[in-house]
């Protein structure tokens, strides 16, 4: 036993200073939605290693005071069937720690497929990210700009990113600004992000998509809202407009480096039609399916108080 | 030469010759062998036609360990690739191919037969019985998991192996995106090994019901056969949804049909929930039988009855009923929105009652116990701890608004190998160890097992744990590599020793097979490890019969009452017993099986037209076949059971 916490504490410490050096990325948030996110992880570390601990200390208890070797040879252990009190106990408090951890979770729920927190009043800044294999192409309707591989976005903005994809399904990741969402080729999913100040940021594919999915990466920047507008200009100043025949050159698999243009895809190749998960989508289907799942998840709480 | 062009391995390297090379002298070297040996017959009467539970239990668990090896190696070069920045051992192609033949492998084809080795080689013995309730079918069942294990595991040298991953979603696995016969071998080779699980699940559940020794009530059977029992229902519901959706991912890679498809009105989300519908209660089919190992093992070496015996049976319900009910935990990502998210979040978040339940019950076990710590009771030990941070790193990723940013990392893969290895690779070996000397009449060395035992754990803590932390550091699964910018190398370097640890913990396990072979003590009696169920009242060797006069049974723990309480099992005079005929027609139709599978899998018709033909023609033939089986005399069985009590 001994050694095994020797083992135990040894790896934690070794791990520690490893990550020691620089916060773990999902750790260390630059958004309001990867705050939630965060706290959510952490809170939920604390609780479960105070039930990892207790159960480890019941068991190294058991185990050092009923050992045979400690015991008289002629020691017959009892024939115990089991407490109602006991085990009303052991049902009872993981029922606690599940109920507070359901609210949690569901109150989350709502906050990530929201506008973030504190930016509510404020016009956000809508982006289609669509991935071909193995890149992103980013297009701003209201600025009339493309490009790929590469995203910046204006800092204490609301930022909407809809999704969907030329290909496999993938995952929309900015790990620093919030959770992943898929991207489809048959829907649009709407992820809500937003960053608290300018700063470079890393953001993949993360969900396997084929050979190149390794390097499937864009580069995020975030800027203040002015550097943004004077970027904007100086793309409609500087770049040259997507063509259908461009962007279908763009489509071929493979990877690519940055590149921006004016105007969008989305003029000759609009997105999908069918939109999902957004809070402004279709509301009669969205409403149907409310109804059927509420009902279900009252019968699941009633079942698991009993 | 266009039909031959078809089986070449679309991404050759070093490593696939050399592995064609070294299977091909493999298969002559076993053949010569055989026939040097003259064991062709031997081999047919004993083995290829039997339909014995204990030897096809046996052949289960040869093939798992065979897989347990493939599996393996798999592991080490992914780990070996992943230990640096920027490594070269392996492209991403191939990669790719590793890591879905990795999880195939490990999952259905390892951990599958592992359970079913246990199924048919304890469950019967348990609960008094003289075999299956359909010992034919049970053969069946085997010889399709086989044919379609083996017709999987050769795609690496004919045609290439699947590369969209062990969850092949659609359309990465459509012809679009996947242009080898990969993800041929992986519709087909699974279904045919899934027809046979879904058999297994349908016999199972008949013998429990119907073929219990007189007196043993639901509520006394011991708690691996209601695992058995529960998982085989689990079977029964959830293996139909995946002959479908494989039916239709199928149809989809060789007729083109649109069902996943990118437009056309294919959806490419179905395959997801269609995979998990089955999928997640697939885990618990191997979490369940693994549990039931556990509340034997520590209840023999706490040397107590299980504490709460209603309660681990009535959790069991509850974790099987819910297990239909999460499958959307495996992509809160999709953007169903709050509201589905939020009700597959609880209902994921509330499975870890029941399995608390269950954690809490054996520590209780334990309590007031006198613990012995052989090599399965280490096991068991080992698991527990292991498995609880397991357990509530599951219920970390159940609250979905988090899981956004567990999803598709490190961070999941170290949480479902926190669970499988502790959960049901450690109940597997700690049964193994436990059902040896039952099995083979001697026991594995006690020493090698422990030190088996330890360096498994150390090195699956070192092996796992750091994912939890390059997870949330933004390593993503299924990376072939990564920059050294991103700061993961050290923890992934320390993750491949870890697995290196847990290979030298294999080779010794391997070891210490050949070690006890030779030098084990072979009178060891019927019940070596003084137990506690009825599968240890009857003689080691088991005889072919199992029992010579049925059991009586009127308590949970019937063996243990004989023991210590003086009830008599075995009352009543021998008489004669009736025994099912071995049969050559499972193999031969499995065979055609094989032969159907790879037709389809290289689209080649009239082949396949020929062995379809077989095999409707092997289901006419048996249909029409007298087949009734044959009883031993009193005086044979007399003979066997004298030879049996004298070997003692």
């Amino acid at each position: 036993m001994k050694l095994k916490w020797a083992l135990l504490a040894m790896i934690f410490t070794v791990a520690a200073v490893l990550s020691g050096c620089e916060p773990l990325l999902v750790l260390d948030p630059k958004g309001p939605q990867a705050k939630v996110q965060a706290d959510d992880i952490m809170l939920s570390i604390w609780i479960m290693s105070g039930i990892v601990i207790a159960v480890f200390a019941i068991l190294v208890f058991v185990l050092v005071k009923y050992r045979a070797s400690k015991q008289s040879a002629d020691y017959e252990p009892p024939h115990i069937e089991g407490n109602m009190l006991v085990e009303a106990i052991c049902i009872g408090v993981p029922i606690i720690i599940v109920i507070f951890l359901s609210v949690m979770s569901v109150k989350s729920n709502y906050e990530v497929e929201a506008t973030p927190k504190g930016y509510e009043g404020q016009e956000p800044v809508v982006i289609y990210a669509s991935s071909s294999n193995w890149k992103w192409h980013f297009s701003y309707p209201e600025e009339g700009i493309e490009t790929v591989n590469y995203v910046n976005i204006p800092a204490g903005r609301p930022l909407e990113f809809k999704l969907y994809s030329y290909g496999p399904i993938t995952s929309f990741w900015i790990p620093q600004l919030g959770g992943q969402k898929y991207a489809m080729a048959d829907m649009v999913t709407t992820l809500h992000l937003a960053a608290d100040e300018p700063g470079e940021l890393m953001g993949r594919n993360a969900n396997f998509s084929g050979a190149g999915f390794a390097e499937n990466t864009f580069d995020v920047q975030a800027m203040s809202q002015t550097d943004f507008d004077k970027w904007v200009k100086e793309v409609h100043d500087t770049a040259k407009p997507i063509t259908e025949e461009k962007f279908n050159e763009l489509l071929q698999p493979g990877h690519l480096g940055r590149s921006t243009y004016t105007g969008t895809h989305l003029e000759f190749s609009p997105a999908p039609e069918h939109n999902h998960g957004s809070a402004d989508s279709d509301k009669d289907s969205e409403e149907g399916e409310h109804h059927h799942e509420s009902s279900d998840s009252e019968k699941e709480t009633d079942h698991s108080h009993h | 030469m266009d039909f031959f062009d078809r089986f070449a391995v679309p991404h050759p390297s070093f490593l696939i010759y050399a592995s064609m090379v070294a299977i091909g002298l493999t298969v002559i070297a076993v053949l010569v062998g055989i026939t040097y040996f003259k064991k062709w017959d031997y081999l047919w009467r004993e083995w290829l036609t039997t339909v014995d539970h204990k030897r096809i239990g046996i052949m289960y668990l040869i093939s798992a360990l065979l897989m347990l090896f493939r599996g393996g190696v798999d592991a080490i070069m992914l780990r070996a690739q992943l230990a640096i920045p920027d490594n070269k051992l392996l492209e991403s192609q191939h990669y790719n191919e590793v890591f879905s033949t990795h999880g195939v492998v490990m999952i259905l084809f390892m951990a599958m037969p592992f359970i079913m080795f246990f199924f048919n080689f304890v469950v019967p013995l348990q609960i008094g019985a003289r075999d299956v309730a359909f010992p034919r079918l049970n053969a069946i069942s085997f010889w399709l998991f086989f044919m379609g294990a083996m017709l999987f595991n050769i795609s690496f040298v004919i045609g290439g192996s699947p590369d969209a991953g062990w969850t092949s979603y659609f359309p990465l696995a459509g012809n679009d995106f996947s242009t080898s016969v990969g993800s041929n071998y992986y519709m087909i080779a699974i279904q045919i090994a899934g027809i046979g699980t879904l058999m297994t699940g349908i016999n199972f559940i008949t013998t429990i019901f119907k073929m219990r020794a007189p007196g043993m009530k639901l509520m006394q059977m011991p708690m691996f056969t209601w695992s058995a029992l529960i998982s085989n229902l689990i079977i029964v519901f959830a293996f139909p949804v995946l002959t479908v959706l494989l039916a239709m991912g199928t149809m989809d890679r060789l007729f083109d049909t649109k069902f996943f498809a990118i437009g056309d009105g294919g959806s490419d989300m179905l395959w997801a929930n269609l995979f998990w519908v089955w999928g997640h209660p697939e885990v618990y089919i191997l979490i369940l039988p693994a549990f039931g190992l556990f509340s034997e093992i520590i209840s023999t070496f706490a040397r107590r009855n299980l504490y709460g015996y209603k309660s681990m049976v009535a959790s069991m319900v509850v974790i099987s009923a819910f297990s239909f009910f999460v499958w959307a935990h495996h992509f809160f990502t999709m953007g169903q929105g709050a509201l589905a998210n939020s009700f597959f979040s609880i209902t994921t978040m509330a499975i870890a009652v029941p399995t608390g339940v269950k954690i809490f019950n054996w520590l209780f076990t334990l309590w007031k116990g006198k613990i012995e710590f052989t090599t399965p009771m280490l096991y068991a030990m080992h698991f527990l701890p292991l498995f609880t941070l397991g357990g509530v790193t599951g219920v970390m990723l159940a609250m979905s608004a988090a899981d956004y940013q567990y999803h598709n990392t490190m961070f999941l893969v170290a949480h479902f190998h926190n669970v499988i290895i502790p959960g049901v690779v450690y109940a597997m070996l700690g049964g193994l160890t436990y059902y040896w000397p039952k099995m083979f009449g001697f026991m594995l060395n006690e020493r090698i097992g422990k030190w088996t035992v330890w360096l498994m754990s150390i090195g699956f803590v070192l092996a796992f744990i750091p994912m939890y932390i390059t997870g949330l550091d933004g390593q993503a699964r299924r990376m072939y590599t990564y920059s050294e910018a991103t700061g993961f190398g050290p923890l992934n370097m320390v993750a491949f020793i870890g697995a290196g640890i847990m290979a030298i913990s294999f080779a010794l396990l391997v070891y210490n097979i050949y070690y006890s072979v030779r030098y084990s003590p072979r009178n060891i009696g019927n019940d070596p490890w003084n137990a506690r169920t009825l599968e240890w009242a009857t003689h080691t060797p088991v005889p072919e019969y199992n029992f010579a006069v049925m059991p009586q049974v009127k308590s949970t723990e019937a063996f243990w009452d004989a023991k210590k309480n003086g009830h008599e099992i075995f009352k009543g005079k021998i008489e004669k017993i009736h025994m099912p005929n071995s049969s050559g027609l499972p193999f031969i139709m499995s065979c055609i099986f094989f032969v159907f599978g790879f037709s389809m899998i290289f689209s080649i018709w009239p082949l396949a037209i020929i062995s379809l033909l077989g095999i409707l023609g092997c289901l006419v033939y048996r249909s029409f076949e007298k087949d009734h089986g044959h009883y031993i005399p009193v005086e044979e069985i007399e003979e066997t059971e004298t030879k049996l009590r004298g070997a003692k």
